[in-house]
């Protein structure tokens, strides 16, 4: 079965290096970009499975982010982060065809169970 | 700020106008409406009743002045009438005396047969006449006839002597006579070609006066006299006494025409006609009792002050009510106002402390997740590192890192959802996990103070419909409340229950001083505090809108010395919403 690549864009880079790190602790193939911007131009020269993508960032946020890669990569899967109390923009994730919303703070197997859910895979451990 | 008094600086007016009327701001606005509600009664009053008593009183008197005129014609023209009977009777008597003084010789007249002879035509044709004397310019009485011994007196020194003799003519007051019977003179002088010149001087019965003409169509109630200028009585009067008495009425100033007067006598109203008769010295008087006139006036004035009485009470009422009723809608709409201030405010401030509370809570989430995630890939490493000397205790420490961020994360849950509280949420709410929700807030400071908090749920209590954030705001507020009124090492009991019209009670009892009686009635109202500084008077008053709003009710009962109970009542299921 060849790896699941994973792409994490949030702009908390210390976030965003230690999750990645810890997916490819578990065997995914996980990378990380720290703005839509990024996001958007590396899915353009490089697959992805899925991604995760922080709602709240600066310049282009979550939901455009989603947005614009749904345009160019229209099978990728898409997971957003959310804070507490703002569901409603995980609910307009989800119109706009994101696969799921998680509500921060979120912990690794909460990522990993919903990348697998999202990909049709039953369990990875 | 902490979140209890957040909670206690939130505005929301309960719907309680008894009380606001008692409280101390709400008495100046008690004041404030009492006054206004006065100046429209007044002013009302003003617009309304200074007309009408104008007009009745012009009325009043009109019809007093109408009255009395009606009153006064008949006295006048009987008393008018009366005089000019009187003075016909005087002046026909004294024309016959000087038709005889001029028709008769000296001589004739001396003569006592023809005097005697003139005296009986004199009485046949006028009638009155008693004697007749002749006297001369010295005085002398040379001729008489009739009833007294009066031949030869002189007259020289009386006084009606000297004045017949200046005059011409002399009409004497009345007096009796030897043999009793009123009478009074007339005297005429005549005076010859030759420079010579007498007096015929007869004797009139003044009874006849009364019986003839004043006594005429005299009603019982009524009186007709004479009097002369010094009120002694010519005639009889049925009332003032007998001839020659002396009246008690003061005699009025002369006037040439008929005068009518009021006056009183004891508790009577008296009208009094007089006229002065000319060529005497007699005062006519006549006096009516006006009792028809009287009847008239009272009823008429009976009926006027009715009308007036009956307007001034009608329109009276009528302004009362409308003042008590426009301003009862002006104070009810100015408290519909306020109430509605204070929930914007309330509103305002919750809305800003929710989104300060956001603002934390998501800055705190980030460098969170980060620490975790660190924690977590510790706790990765650890899995795949083989054993070394300190491998436990990291684990640990990683352990201890993990457990307090999930404690962070509760508090920042809490937070987030305490600025979810604006947005109304009718969810199935467990009041046992609500009320530890809430003392999750409050237990450190019990727990500082020694109290201890109790909670005793009855097991069928079931889950209602609610909104969480605005039931943790009330149990906040009551319980915030408890733990400041106990002292350290207090009790606090809340007990929950089902009601037997299925509603549910949560009780939250306090073993504290107790609230006074006075202080209980206020307890609600906005602005009221017991706590002088540090309280806004507020946060009771915001549970109070609360429960309201959510279709419930709140009640306090207190013993002094005793403690304290909130008693607040939920419905089970949703309540209508705006409700």
């Amino acid at each position: 079965m060849p790896r699941i690549r994973v792409m994490i864009v949030d702009d908390e880079e210390d976030l965003v290096s230690i999750l990645v790190e810890r997916l490819q602790f578990r065997g995914y193939q996980a990378e990380g970009v720290l703005s839509g911007k990024e996001a958007i131009a590396k899915a353009a020269v490089q697959e992805f499975d899925i991604a995760v993508i922080d709602v709240k960032m600066p310049e282009i946020n979550g939901i455009e982010t989603l947005r614009r890669l749904k345009k160019i990569k229209p099978s990728m899967k898409v997971i957003l982060l959310t804070g507490h109390g703002c569901e409603a923009e995980g609910e307009e994730g989800l119109a706009e065809g994101a696969f799921d919303y998680l509500i921060k703070p979120v912990n690794i197997e909460e990522i990993t169970a919903k990348i697998n859910s999202a990909l049709g895979i039953s369990s990875r451990e | 700020m902490k979140e209890t008094e957040v909670s206690r600086e939130q505005n929301g007016l309960p719907d309680h106008h008894r009380a606001m009327d008692k409280g101390g701001k709400s008495d100046a606005r008690g004041f404030r409406y009492r006054r206004l509600r006065k100046f429209s009664i007044i002013l009302m009053s003003i617009v309304a009743l200074v007309p009408l008593i104008i007009m009745t009183a012009v009325n009043y008197y009109q019809y007093q002045k109408a009255m009395r005129a009606d009153m006064i014609f008949p006295i006048t023209r009987q008393t008018s009438n009366t005089r000019h009977a009187l003075q016909s009777f005087i002046a026909t008597r004294r024309s016959a005396l000087d038709f005889v003084i001029r028709g008769s010789t000296y001589e004739e007249l001396s003569n006592h047969d023809k005097l005697a002879e003139l005296l009986d035509d004199l009485k046949t044709a006028f009638g009155g006449f008693i004697d007749l004397g002749l006297i001369d310019s010295r005085g002398n009485q040379v001729s008489y006839v009739g009833p007294y011994p009066l031949e030869g007196k002189n007259y020289r020194d009386q006084d009606w002597f000297h004045e017949v003799s200046i005059r011409g003519v002399y009409v004497s007051d009345v007096f009796k006579g030897y043999r009793g019977f009123p009478h009074f003179v007339i005297a005429i002088m005549h005076s010859t070609g030759d420079g010579r010149s007498y007096i015929l001087r007869a004797t009139l019965d003044s009874d006849m006066m009364y019986r003839d003409i004043i006594s005429q169509n005299l009603r019982p109630s009524s009186d007709a006299f004479l009097v002369n200028r010094s009120g002694v009585l010519q005639t009889p009067s049925h009332f003032y006494g007998k001839v020659l008495d002396t009246i008690s009425l003061a005699i009025p100033a002369y006037s040439p025409k008929t005068e009518v007067m009021e006056y009183t006598q004891g508790t009577k109203k008296l009208l009094m006609g007089y006229a002065f008769i000319e060529g005497a010295p007699f005062l006519l008087i006549e006096t009516v009792e006006p009792a028809s006139y009287m009847e008239n006036w009272l009823s008429v004035r009976k009926q006027l002050l009715w009308f007036l009485f009956t307007s001034v009470v009608i329109i009276l009422a009528v302004i009362i009510w409308g003042a008590y009723h426009m301003v009862g809608r002006i104070r009810e709409a100015d408290l519909k106002r306020t109430k509605m201030l204070h929930e914007i405010e309330y509103t305002n401030k919750m809305a800003s402390i929710g989104r300060v509370a956001a603002g934390v809570a998501h800055e705190i989430n980030n460098p969170m997740a980060i620490i975790n995630e660190n924690a977590g890939m510790i706790r990765d490493i650890l899995t795949v590192t083989d054993n070394f000397p300190s491998r436990e205790k990291i684990a640990k420490y990683v352990n201890s890192i993990v457990v307090s961020v999930d404690r962070v994360s509760k508090i920042t849950h809490r937070l987030l959802g305490f600025a979810k509280r604006m947005d109304p949420q009718i969810e199935l709410i467990n009041l046992k996990d609500l009320i530890d929700e809430v003392l999750s807030f409050l237990g450190k400071e019990a727990l500082h103070r020694n109290i201890a908090i109790t909670y005793d749920f009855s097991p069928d209590l079931p889950e209602i419909e609610s909104d969480r954030g605005q039931l943790q705001q009330v149990f906040l507020n009551i319980v915030t409340n408890a733990i400041e009124a106990v002292k350290d090492g207090g009790r606090i009991n809340i007990d929950g229950k089902v009601r037997p019209d299925g509603r549910v009670d949560v009780l939250v009892h306090d073993d504290g001083p107790g609230i006074s009686k006075e202080d209980l009635e206020r307890i609600f109202e906005p602005f009221f505090t017991t706590k002088k500084a540090h309280g806004t008077g507020l946060g009771l008053s915001i549970t109070y809108g609360i429960v309201q709003k959510l279709g419930g009710e709140i009640k306090v009962e207190s013993t002094l010395g005793e403690g304290t109970t909130f008693i607040v009542t939920l419905p089970v299921a949703r309540f209508e919403a705006g409700g």
